[in-house]
């Protein structure tokens, strides 16, 4: 174990873990949204941020971010960030509509509605895999070469954003962490409260934790639904985003690896319970990275799952427990 | 006539839980199910909520066809629901719970709404001292009297209440039907589900009897609560 370099630079690895981990949590979300509501694992929810990350990157690509410097970049960002928010949402609701609602009407048991999320993860994934045929189809190949080329292998925008580092308190952490960090937390304290106060939130937690009575006082089941995919959706969109910065490549399987991270940190911090998904992220992520440190990068994932289990263990409902509905104002 | 259920049959599966029952409410009334476990009241009541789907037969409220209307048409219509078991969300404070049974109002700010809350909070001055506690650390009465205090929150012309006795105290018992009595002098509709049937008939205008998904006896409240057979059938003998 490489104890000298773990306690060297134990704040930077700490940073760096807090990012994952923020990004882990704001897929988490979705995750654990979907479950409050559904009792159903949305396991394509891996694909919608996927196609968030293709978004951000096709909007840096079109509107020219790689000659593009100061306020202009800013604004191509936003505007990437924006297009993955669209496009994550919009595959969440399809998501819904195509392979969920439609089973959730007849009454399905969820593990129909599991095996249906897992045939739309990989359909979604392989599509986007094989988008040079689907735009050679349309005889659009050509006029996208620059979109749909390189179909199956890494896609990056690495030297778009020379992000500076910063030195804080003597140690040097990059900045793109930090925002990643900032942005994610703001955004979990902001979908947190509008589920606590606002009326929509309201009823989503009146319907995670009595369907029927909450069906009783008016609140539209399928509306409701649609509300958690949308929002989980757009929290994809936004770790998409923030993950693109931070990393700047994605393929069209990057979504596996990130869902069940991401699930893995909604589990952790305990199923259905909104501020669970943001503990069981941020832990998850600075234990990976801290584990990394230690035992070298190719045990990150080991640890990981390790942890998952040692702490399912001894809290089998995850480090907060409570759920979505039962969650007290 | 406020409600007028005709031929309604519903089922479970295969199995028929409500066979060709009809009856009325009449606008202003207190109407009264009541029946052993078991004898379709509450699935009558769900019904009309429509949580559960009918079969044949048809459902009228105020003269408009709302057999087949979805929940929330018929809580914005002026239907309301008192469940079974009070089900108040327990993880949200009573004052949650009241704005959860306003759910189709979009009037959240208004003074009419305000109003609203104050008049609950005047039948049950208990919620009043316990407006932001979780629901889930109240007692089962409390908790009664949220859930009515909840389904009165939509304004409703037609409130239905299935077995708002269930497991309290006698006192408590005696109290509650004091306050639906109230709430119906103050304009609201009610019909009754119960199986104290004494205290049902004493305060129904209009009852009816449900045995294994059948209305096998209706008349007047005081009627049948006089009439022998039914004595001895519900309300355990002589009393």
């Amino acid at each position: 174990m490489n104890f000298e370099f773990f306690f060297n630079n134990l704040p930077s690895l700490t940073v760096s873990g807090l990012a994952f981990g923020a990004i882990y949590a704001l897929i988490a979300l979705g995750y654990t949204m979907v479950y409050g509501v559904l009792q159903l694992i949305n396991f394509a929810h891996s694909e919608v941020f996927m196609y968030g990350t293709f978004a951000m990157l096709w909007t840096v690509m079109a509107l020219g971010g790689a000659d593009a410097d100061g306020v202009e970049l800013v604004a191509i960002l936003l505007a990437s960030l924006v297009a993955a928010m669209a496009l994550s949402a919009i595959v969440a609701l399809v998501l819904e509509r195509v392979a969920y609602r439609p089973l959730i009407k007849r009454n399905a048991p969820r593990l129909i509605a599991l095996i249906s999320a897992i045939g739309a993860s990989f359909v979604l994934a392989e599509l986007m895999g094989l988008r040079d045929r689907v735009a050679g189809w349309l005889g659009l190949e050509d006029d996208l070469s620059d979109y749909v080329g390189k179909a199956r292998i890494n896609n990056s925008i690495a030297g778009v954003v020379e992000a500076p580092r910063w030195d804080i308190g003597g140690v040097s952490v990059s900045s793109i962490d930090i925002l990643v960090i900032l942005s994610a937390v703001a955004m979990m304290v902001v979908v947190d409260q509008f589920v606590r106060r606002s009326k929509l939130g309201k009823g989503i937690r009146a319907t995670a934790q009595d369907p029927e009575t909450a069906s009783m006082m008016g609140v539209n089941p399928t509306r409701t639904i649609q509300m958690t995919f949308l929002i989980g959706g757009l929290m994809a969109g936004v770790a998409a985003f923030l993950y693109m910065l931070k990393i700047e490549t994605t393929k069209f399987d990057v979504g596996f690896l990130l869902g069940v991270k991401a699930f893995t940190a909604a589990v952790l911090g305990g199923i259905g319970n909104l501020r669970g998904a943001l503990l069981g992220g941020l832990v998850l992520g600075v234990a990976e990275i801290w584990g990394s440190a230690l035992l070298g990068t190719e045990w990150r994932h080991v640890v990981a799952f390790v942890l998952l289990v040692v702490i399912l263990l001894f809290r089998p409902t995850g480090l907060l427990g409570e759920s979505l509905g039962k969650a007290r104002a | 006539m406020l409600l007028e259920v005709e031929g309604l049959c519903v089922n479970y599966g295969h199995i028929e839980a409500i066979r060709d029952i009809s009856f009325n409410v009449p606008e202003g009334s207190v109407t009264t199910l009541i029946g052993a476990n078991g004898a379709g009241k509450t699935t009558t009541l769900k019904t009309l909520s429509g949580i559960r789907k009918v079969r044949a037969g048809s459902v009228k409220f105020d003269g408009k066809d709302i057999t087949h209307a979805a929940p929330y048409d018929r809580v914005k219509l002026g239907i309301s629901q008192s469940p079974e078991g009070r089900r108040c969300f327990v993880g949200m404070t009573v004052r949650e719970n009241l704005d959860m049974g306003a759910f189709v109002r979009n009037d959240r700010k208004s003074k009419a709404y305000q109003e609203d809350i104050d008049r609950v909070l005047a039948l049950f001055p208990r919620l009043a001292e316990r407006i932001n506690q979780s629901a889930g650390t109240m007692s089962g009465g409390e908790q009664q009297m949220l859930a009515i205090g909840r389904a009165l929150m939509a304004r409703p012309r037609l409130i239905l209440l299935d077995e708002p006795s269930m497991g309290l105290a006698p006192k408590l018992i005696a109290q509650i039907f004091s306050i639906i009595k109230e709430i119906n002098e103050q304009g609201t509709t009610v019909l009754l589900v119960e199986q104290n049937a004494a205290q049902a008939l004493k305060a129904a205008d209009d009852a009816h009897i449900l045995e294994t998904g059948e209305i096998v006896r209706s008349g007047k409240g005081s009627e049948l609560a006089g009439d022998d057979s039914v004595k001895a059938a519900y309300l355990g003998g002589d009393i």
